[in-house]
């Protein structure tokens, strides 16, 4: 469709005018323009609603929500177009089967073998056995071998020793969807572990003896503790009223040795509104600073988001400073759960927070354990109701503890904005499907590319520069402070407000870090070449020259041009409510967005999905990291006066 | 960029000849100018029941008026006090932390000077018309947006000579009364008529400068508290009194108060000499600067203003991973 125009939606600059297209797996638009065809390229998968506006005399609105976050406000000329249009995305945003899903298409020209090395890229044997399992107290178990016990969980489960087949096949008889305690994370100093599982169908005054007994195996299982922690982590109001639907929780009379504990986070259905509330406030025009906090503070965003870290907390201390192992549950055992065990397991485990570390937590507790990807997120047309930013709350737990501990974690901001955006995207296969029997089932490993592999081909962007492995910071348990912390807990404008350029800083510290790390180390690389040099020149001298020995210069001038200072921003809207002078003829364009165009050159740096020979996501994203070394940086703003039209001052 | 006090229009709407061609003289023929006055259109209009008011459309034709509140006195302590005990109060939860700060208003005052300063700098720099800034008495919100702009406007006044320039040109010898302003802080019972944070406002809308620009600072977050400190309590005479006026004069008569030091020049040290000393200087300096030429606009949309927590938490939580991340970037970018 052509002489679309694309709003900004923060600024009433003039819109874009370009031409919309709509292909298979994309929706694009495309700027026109003299030199630069700006492109904005959206994932059908990453559509989340479409609504058309009024029609106004300028054309037909479209209003583009998507997963990610990312708003687009389109304005099509014709009513005909923009209703073809809107039909269109809506059947396109929600496919049918998962053949239509783009990772069943993308195509990044990898062979076969690569592929497959892809996959096993992060292997969850490999990692149980780094925890230490099996051992004395943990054997692996294959009563799932056939899925045949439970459908939603892998094939291999680590269980304690004395839980036999029996025991195990029993106790998930008596759990809701059949989900048995199995090991989520061992600590093996001091043999303490975290279980997971579903609630037990208690109801009243049921009782199962072999579930008792797998409780009383994962107690054993730690000899260190005489007691087992069991964390519901529903409010209690919710757990007691499952009681009278056949399910409930545990019985501290009925489970020996267990200490019960309650500790409240909100259902899908409160989380999936509680976005909603605070996405809208994200999109207020021009809010004040009450709009905001009471808006935020309504949507109840940042309190749910603690109520996931203060469970996580409470489980990392109970296994690190109690030596007590938990057996944790929600209702299914698969949301609330899968947040609060790796919360835990991120504390507790300093692996967790290197980059490895972090997809083998993902793919531990949400991949393997059968996190409903497909029904959370929306991979193919489903009920509503299921739908809920469960992942993201647990990423936002991980942004929550960087800001709190920066040198703690090897990975950056990027990363995990990264592994949002591609939960939802469906261009890799590692989030589809609801369960491993479902993937399997697809052959995904066969079909499709994993996420991991491509991020970790990437790493170096995904890299925190404050990190090091021996830092205190890195070391051991991480103990955020518990209370008072409210003011701890920030709204993350680097993910909700992820596209909307005016709110970020155009200097990321990051990227300059680590271009600073990276040629220090190539400094020193060089300095060592050249010391070898030396020292080789002066044995085979003798005695002839006197070699001055070079001075261990740490030069200042490490050549990094400060060509992140070049890009000139631009004055938002400070006032809109004013009368005056004409202002001053408007400029025909922005010559600093000329400069966030994705060429190959400046994307290399920053955001690497974005290739433009391969596919392109989305356009004009987080371009505010440069090159220092002047390599691939983008054109350099010469004067302050970029030709910006004045927009303080309302005509 | 110009400032003052109100005109003294008063209820006969004066006017004033020397006064207009005092502005007159600035404006080349044809030019336009902007006054700001930071208060209400209607403040402004009851300020001239009591002797003051606002320039008359007629008798400067030239300049056009805009009106931008800023909260001053009374009701910024308040805000003041309000935020401290907010931040002190264990009781709170979750549930009630973002309104409880709403209610305290003080990050709202953060939006407004901001939003101010950048429409005079946006004045001067996109309209390339020259700005009047006054309040009532010019010495407080007035100087909070001179002070601003400049920072926003002039590479050198983010350095950190041209900085403690700055302060000393646009607050000290400007005539902030220090003094009144900078009593007893947000802990006190006093409740003082004349106490009011302006100059911690302006420090911590440089602080959300710093935090939207990392590397256009020459200065970092320690200098600013050290500065916030100096103004209510210092070893140093540099925040001493009420203007260069009490500075100077002899403590007899004039009603001064008879502890007011005299002679702050002779009987005091510089806090710029002291900070600029080199051992004391390295620990002010930020180690991502890098100048930058241009302007520097901030954002300030609700989500790119924060609280301030390295100063309203400073004695509450441990800034230990902080610190730990800020010595690793003194460490990577510092120039060893």
């Amino acid at each position: 469709v052509e002489n679309v125009r694309l709003l900004d939606r923060l600024s009433s600059r003039k819109a874009a005018l370009g031409t919309l297209y709509l292909t298979a797996t994309h929706v694009i638009f495309v700027e026109n323009g003299s030199e630069t065809r700006k492109e904005t390229w959206v994932l059908h998968s990453q559509i989340s609603s479409v609504e058309k506006q009024a029609t106004t005399a300028t054309g037909c609105p479209l209003l583009i929500r998507c997963k990610n976050f990312q708003v687009i406000q389109l304005v099509i000329p014709q009513e005909r177009d923009c209703h073809d249009v809107y039909i269109s995305l809506i059947r396109l945003a929600r496919p049918v089967k998962y053949e239509e899903l783009y990772c069943f298409s993308f195509n990044p020209k990898l062979d076969k073998e690569e592929r497959e090395q892809g996959w096993k890229l992060v292997n969850l044997n490999e990692e149980y056995n780094r925890m230490g399992v099996p051992n004395n107290y943990w054997q692996i178990s294959d009563v799932n071998r056939d899925y045949g016990v439970c459908d939603s969980y892998p094939t291999e489960v680590y269980v304690p020793k004395s839980a036999t087949a029996h025991i195990i096949v029993g106790s998930s008889k008596f759990r809701s969807r059949r989900r048995f305690p199995a090991l989520s994370y061992y600590c093996k100093d001091n043999n303490a572990s975290i279980c997971r599982s579903s609630q037990p169908l208690s109801g009243f005054s049921a009782r199962c003896l072999e579930d008792e007994q797998m409780l009383q195996a994962i107690r054993k299982a730690n000899p260190g503790s005489d007691f087992l922690y069991v964390v519901d982590t529903r409010p209690k109001l919710n757990a007691m009223a499952n009681r009278a639907a056949g399910k409930g929780y545990e019985n501290e009379d009925n489970y020996s040795n267990i200490k019960f504990q309650f500790i409240g986070i909100e259902n899908i259905h409160v989380m999936r509104n509680s976005l909603q509330k605070m996405l809208e406030v994200c999109e207020l025009k021009s809010p004040s600073m009450s709009d905001f906090l009471w808006g935020l503070e309504n949507s109840g965003w940042l309190k749910h988001i603690k109520a996931i870290m203060d469970a996580g907390i409470f489980i990392a201390k109970a296994v690190a400073e109690e030596g007590v192992s938990v057996l944790v549950h929600c209702s299914d055992g698969w949301d609330r759960t899968a947040q609060v065990c790796s919360v835990a397991s991120l504390l507790l485990d300093p692996y967790y927070r290197t980059m490895k570390g972090f997809m083998v937590l993902i793919e531990k507790d949400w991949v393997s354990f059968g996190h409903k990807f497909n029904h959370r997120y929306g991979n193919l047309d489903g009920d509503p109701k299921e739908i809920s930013p469960v992942i993201d709350q647990f990423i936002e737990c991980v942004w929550q503890l960087m800001e709190q501990f920066p040198c703690a974690f090897e990975f950056n901001e990027r990363f995990l904005i990264h592994i949002q955006h591609h939960i939802y995207s469906c261009q890799f296969g590692n989030f589809l499907c609801n369960s491993q029997k479902e993937r399997r089932e697809l052959k995904i490993q066969e079909r499709t590319y994993s996420l991991w592999a491509h991020l970790w081909k990437h790493r170096a962007d995904y890299l925190n520069p404050l990190y090091r492995s021996d830092h205190s910071q890195t070391q051991g348990t991480l103990r955020p402070q518990m209370a008072p912390c409210n003011f701890l807990y920030k709204f993350w404008s680097g993910m909700y407000n992820r596209f909307e350029k005016g709110l970020h800083p155009r200097q990321s510290v990051t990227d300059y870090l680590m271009a600073v790390k990276e040629e220090s180390q190539q400094l020193e690389e060089e300095l060592e070449v050249l010391r070898e040099r030396l020292a080789n020149l002066q044995k085979s001298q003798l005695n002839d020259n006197k070699v001055k020995s070079k001075q261990d210069d740490r030069s200042k001038h490490l050549g990094l041009s400060t060509s992140n200072n070049s890009l000139a921003n631009t004055p938002q809207e400070y006032s809109n409510d004013l009368k005056s002078f004409p202002s001053r003829s408007p400029s025909q364009g922005d010559e600093e967005d000329s400069a966030l165009i994705l060429t190959q050159d400046n994307l290399k740096s920053s955001d690497p999905d974005l290739s433009a020979n391969s596919d392109q996501e989305s356009g004009v994203e987080d371009l505010s990291c440069r090159s220092p070394s002047g390599g691939g940086c983008l054109p350099s703003e010469d004067s302050g006066k970029d030709s910006d039209e004045a927009v303080f001052l309302a005509a | 960029m110009l400032r003052s006090s109100q005109p003294l229009t008063g209820p006969n709407r004066k006017r004033c000849r020397e006064d207009e061609m005092l502005l007159g003289t600035v404006l080349d023929e044809g030019e336009r100018g902007f006054i700001i006055d930071t208060r209400s259109a209607q403040a402004a209009k009851q300020a001239r029941m009591m002797g003051g008011g606002t320039e008359p459309k007629s008798a400067y034709l030239q300049w056009k008026r805009l009106h931008r509140p800023l909260e001053r006195g009374r009701l910024l302590q308040e805000s003041f006090i309000k935020l401290v005990e907010a931040c002190n109060d264990t009781s709170i939860n979750m549930d009630r932390w973002l309104s409880r700060l709403e209610s305290c208003r003080w990050l709202s005052h953060v939006k407004a000077a901001l939003s101010t300063a950048c429409l005079a700098a946006q004045c001067m720099d996109r309209e390339e018309a020259s700005v009047l800034v006054h309040g009532a008495e010019g010495t407080d919100t007035t100087l909070l947006v001179t002070a601003l702009a400049q920072v926003i406007l002039d590479p050198s006044c983010r350095t950190l000579m041209g900085f403690q320039g700055l302060l000393e040109r646009e607050w000290v010898e400007a005539g902030h009364p220090f003094h009144l302003r900078c009593a007893r802080s947000a802990y006190s019972h006093a409740r003082l008529k004349q106490e009011a944070p302006l100059f911690l406002l302006f420090l911590d809308c440089v602080w959300q400068l710093s935090r939207q620009f990392p590397f256009s600072l020459e200065f970092s977050e320690r200098l600013l508290l050290t500065l916030f400190d100096n103004a209510y309590a210092s070893a140093y005479g540099t925040f001493l009194c009420n203007n260069e006026k009490e500075r100077r004069v002899r403590g007899q008569g004039r009603a001064q108060p008879s502890w007011c030091l005299c002679k702050v020049k002779e009987n005091t040290h510089s806090l710029w000499a002291w900070l600029n000393q080199p051992g004391e200087k390295k620990k002010y300096l930020n180690p991502l600067y890098s100048h930058n030429a241009l302007v520097i606009w901030p954002s300030v949309e609700p989500q790119s203003i924060q609280l301030w927590q390295g100063l309203f938490f400073r004695w509450i939580r441990s800034s230990q991973y902080l610190d730990e991340a800020w010595a690793e970037i003194q460490r990577l970018a510092g120039g060893s």
